[in-house]
């Protein structure tokens, strides 16, 4: 079988750089600031766990420190650790979509996600869109247009439709629906919710 | 869940060295299906490997191949006008897959490794050959209207669940890995294994293989091509039946084709025999219904699973029309 002297290059590389430095290794490699890299740990690897380590996290801007088991998922971290408690629980196995929260500007599902893994990212929930009382125009179209029954899913519907709109993907309604349809709304608000996503795309 | 150490790899050689001599130990990357089976303790690693920082992300074609990074997001590779433009039934199928916050975490790699959603695999107390060999399988007398009609065993009947890798098996994809003393080069073709012995071994890697990038080389018949697939609703849904179809044609006459299968087999299914006996044909409707007969000849039902069988013939041909409208 063949190999690409470009692929052989980068693992030597990156071989001798683990083998030879390996404190910088940890630190220029994964560029962490955080006190994981204090762990013992091989050559290009820094490990911890499984009891709680300190992770420090950016949420809406802010800088949260937090000592929890690298079990728990983004999600818990969010609304049991930090009490963010706008982003909901729904399945728990990324079916609903209510826990949707943007991690650098992109949607995710944050109960798919440890929270360990997200300490060099800007984490956004449902509580960071409004400023002040300026609801972000999603928030303000899914009022305007009844987006809602319950209200369980709404967070999610509502970071997710910001997501939609980051990602520049023309505002027809199959187009919406089809982007849109990882957000489950068991009291079916759908037609509504497409409704001000629409309005809100034509101003974001 | 249980409780787990968690490492970060700032190389391969380190993250293979971490994983390989510790038969509970797992990657994860998006984490999208891993994470979900350690809730439902059906994974209970006593490590995980966070591969994210390594950087095989690239999209790019590379003389004669178009190469796909393993940790390239399903939503950034469905996007890829490169992958549009030169195989653009991949980029469906990765569209027709999960959704979109799925997409945006999950990756090409992951994609490969997904697991099975049989019921029974996925519920631990319940008897189940993949995870618990030699306990039976339940879905046999059980609930298998999602269950495979291709590639089956008394074993199991479990479908492989993944969209992008029935349009990458009709790609003649390679998939390349890297392991702790040599990097290895797999046909898609022989990458996943059919459920014969021991139901839990899925694919031809090695523990502590790290799945690099795909390559797919280039082929004019990749250009029109399509993925189409059967659901039970029309976004956010495993398929019943999936149908990849790349064609070329020029003519009327069929010079390339690639026919795989989704949703029906134990792994994704290839029909050879399908393809061989399309080669040279006029495109119709007749050769169409003519080489959906021989893809499914092997076909078994299980009872809820049985419409599949016409299903996929159906789908089949519905392809052909996708592809040559």
């Amino acid at each position: 079988m063949s190999h690409r002297d470009d692929e052989l290059g980068f693992s030597r590389r990156i071989f001798l750089v683990g083998a030879g430095a390996p404190v910088l290794a940890a630190a220029a490699g994964v560029g962490i600031s955080t006190p994981l890299e204090a762990a013992t740990s091989a050559p290009g690897l820094t490990s911890v766990g499984p009891q709680p380590v300190p992770v420090s996290l950016t949420v809406n801007g802010q800088r949260q420190e937090l000592n929890i088991e690298p079990r728990v998922t983004l999600l818990d971290a969010l609304r049991e650790r930090l009490f963010l408690t706008g982003t909901k629980k729904g399945c728990g196995q990324g079916t609903c979509g209510a826990c949707t929260v943007l991690v650098n500007g992109r949607r995710i599902d944050s109960c798919l996600t440890f929270a360990v893994m997200h300490e060099n990212d800007e984490i956004t929930t449902v509580e960071g869109l409004a400023k002040g009382d300026d609801l972000h125009p999603v928030q303000a179209a899914f009022l305007k247009h009844d987006g809602f029954q319950c209200g369980y899913c709404t967070p999610g519907q509502i970071v997710s439709s910001v997501g939609f709109l980051n990602e520049k993907r023309g505002l027809d309604e199959d187009t919406v629906r089809e982007y849109m349809s990882g957000n489950i709304c068991r009291c079916g608000a759908y037609p509504n919710i497409v409704k001000a996503i629409q309005e809100a795309g034509g101003r974001v | 869940m249980r409780p787990f150490a968690y490492a970060r790899a700032s190389s391969a050689a380190a993250a293979i060295a971490a994983v390989a001599p510790d038969a509970s130990a797992r990657y994860i990357a998006g984490g999208t299906n891993l994470v979900d089976l350690m809730v439902d303790v059906v994974e209970t690693p006593q490590l995980v490997v966070d591969i994210n920082a390594l950087p095989f992300v690239s999209i790019e074609r590379r003389t004669d191949v178009l190469h796909i990074g393993a940790l390239a997001r399903m939503s950034d590779v469905a996007d890829d006008p490169t992958v549009r433009a030169m195989a653009p039934f991949i980029s469906e199928a990765l569209v027709a897959s999960a959704s979109a916050q799925l997409r945006n975490a999950a990756t090409i790699g992951g994609n490969l490794m997904q697991r099975t959603r049989c019921a029974y695999f996925r519920d631990v107390s319940q008897p189940c050959n993949k995870r618990s060999p030699g306990s039976g399988c339940s879905a046999l007398s059980g609930e298998n209207r999602m269950h495979a009609i291709l590639g089956a065993s008394d074993a199991c009947i479990a479908t492989h669940a993944s969209d992008l890798a029935v349009a990458l098996m009709a790609s003649d994809a390679i998939v390349r890995v890297r392991g702790l003393r040599d990097e290895r080069a797999i046909p898609l073709a022989e990458f996943y294994l059919r459920p014969l012995g021991d139901p839990r071994i899925e694919t031809a890697l090695r523990h502590g293989e790290l799945i690099t990038g795909v390559d797919v080389p280039i082929a004019k018949a990749l250009v029109n091509s399509a993925y189409l697939k059967v659901r039970d609703r029309s976004s956010y849904e495993f398929a019943l039946v999936s149908v990849a179809l790349a064609l070329e044609v020029s003519n009327g006459t069929i010079r390339d084709v690639r026919l795989a299968l989704g949703g029906v087999g134990t792994v994704p299914w290839r029909s050879a025999e399908a393809e061989k006996m399309l080669v040279g044909a006029a495109v119709s409707r007749a050769a169409f219904e003519h080489a959906a007969e021989i893809a499914l000849a092997g076909a078994i039902g299980r009872g809820h699973n049985d419409f599949k069988i016409p299903l996929a013939k159906r789908a089949v041909v519905a392809a052909l029309a996708k592809v040559t409208a």
